[in-house]
């Protein structure tokens, strides 16, 4: 229960971070804030030769809006997202989603950089920026490059950050006018892991939904957008009957493991629940009225 | 770099200079180093919550931060609330509603509820327990806990206003 001997860096520029990153003949890893990585050091299911600390990057912990997007630096803690006007009054489902990760000690020092890097399959923020189709800005070595968030997350514990590269920021392209959402997680006691959480944003124009996304966690090795549903409801008003099918198509569309936490059976029955009320919750903050 | 290295502490309002291996905990650093073991270590993995503290006024786990990351920084302990002959109020509080027994929790306890309480006075019952979702009490059944809590806001609350 005590970490291995590991060298530690702190740098002051990106530049000197990847550098280091980029030496092969060690194996550095990124420490943020530490909440996902001091876990794994002390469990000794991580040992890396060198901890390069990124905490030292002023430029890493900005969050503000620009042209039409919110930036979130990846240092930036997850009270400081929950705490952000600016989140709160473009992503309220971002404020939310927030309040569902572990408890005060661990969001006063993880940061969404460390969350989105470590990629559990059960986190919230991976899902959140997959839900709010997020690019990903990645500095490396090599030049820097986008990543969109569908393909940030290859499985569960892994992301297409290569070696010599490093997560800088993630843009939050701004959602239309009209627009609503939804947020629901069951986890066995607050602050867990969820069992399954589903999320929503749609818009709607003269009542019909004219953009929706829906995504899901904690079902699979990766969080997933539910595509074959969003087909479904787009360009719809959303009514019981149509409610129902849209979840049964939610529910038929995962394949969650069984574990100690919950079956199969019951991860999948949580989506369908979950489903409807988001949507139901989203339809009706974008000013639907539910029939 | 595997060697030890200088880092500097501020505790309970003393400065620390010591020698640390980079992959000394900070609560390591605080119980051994320092012999400050009213932070008391439980599941070394972020669980339990018993080795909260105060890091630049912010409730961390102890566990799961380095003594190295917190180079530079201010940290209050338990040590720093109060003592057995002058508890602070909030320790005041949680003697008069009998909310410890075995008290191996209660270190924690009274840091998370110093960050909460620094941050709002006027909480719920609902929001006093999600506050305290991530200190285990294996004891009490947190009755006590939360009627202690809300005492010590209402006590807090009245002499901010």
């Amino acid at each position: 229960m005590k970490p291995p001997i590991f060298d530690y860096v702190k740098v002051s520029t990106v530049e000197d971070a990847t550098a280091i990153l980029a030496d092969s003949s060690k194996e550095a890893v990124v420490i943020a804030g530490g909440q996902s990585l001091l876990p794994m050091l002390n469990f000794r299911l991580a040992a890396p030769d060198i901890l390069v600390d990124i905490s030292g990057i002023d430029v890493l912990k900005l969050l503000e809006e620009r042209e039409g997007a919110v930036t979130i630096g990846a240092m930036a803690r997850h009270v400081d997202l929950g705490s952000s006007p600016i989140i709160a009054r473009h992503f309220p489902v971002l404020t939310e989603a927030v309040t569902h990760i572990a408890h005060l000690a661990i969001r006063n020092r993880g940061t969404i950089g460390g969350s989105l890097c470590h990629a559990d399959p059960a986190a919230e923020l991976p899902m959140m920026v997959l839900l709010l189709d997020a690019e990903l800005m990645i500095a490396g070595v090599k030049g820097p490059r986008t990543i969109a968030a569908k393909d940030f997350f290859c499985s569960a514990l892994e992301t297409d950050i290569q070696e010599g590269e490093m997560l800088v920021s993630i843009n939050l392209p701004l959602l239309p006018p009209n627009s609503g959402w939804g947020f629901e997680e069951v986890s066995r006691k607050s602050g867990d892991f969820a069992l399954a959480a589903v999320c929503t944003v749609l818009t709607l124009n003269d009542g019909m939904i004219s953009e929706i996304r829906i995504a899901v966690t904690g079902v699979d090795d990766t969080p997933r957008r539910m595509d074959r549903a969003e087909a479904m409801l787009c360009g719809k008003t959303l009514d019981g009957d149509l409610l129902c099918e849209v979840c049964d198509m939610v529910q038929s569309d995962i394949n969650p493991d069984t574990d100690l936490q919950a079956s199969s059976d019951y991860r999948r029955h949580l989506v369908g629940v979950l489903t409807a009320r988001v949507l139901k919750d989203a339809f009706a903050r974008a000013g639907g009225t539910f029939v | 770099m595997t060697g030890k290295v200088s880092i500097n502490i501020c505790v309970n309002g003393t400065n620390f200079e010591r020698m640390v291996e980079p992959r000394r905990l900070l609560s390591d650093f605080l119980r051994e180093d320092l012999g400050l073991t009213g932070t008391h270590v439980g599941c070394e993995h972020g669980v339990c919550g018993a080795c909260t503290i105060l890091l630049d006024g912010d409730s961390i786990r102890s566990c799961l931060c380095l003594a190295i990351q917190a180079d530079n920084c201010k940290i209050t302990t338990v040590e720093g609330l109060g003592d057995i002959e002058a508890l602070n109020p909030l320790q005041q509080k949680f003697r008069e509603h009998h909310a410890l027994q075995c008290g191996f929790c209660t270190s924690g306890m009274l840091m998370t509820v110093t960050d909460m309480l620094s941050k709002n006075t006027s909480l719920t019952d609902d929001e006093i327990r999600e506050g305290l979702s991530g200190n285990l009490c294996r004891c009490t059944g947190y009755q006590h806990i939360v009627d202690a809590v809300r005492d010590a806001a209402k006590q807090v609350g009245d002499v901010s206003s």
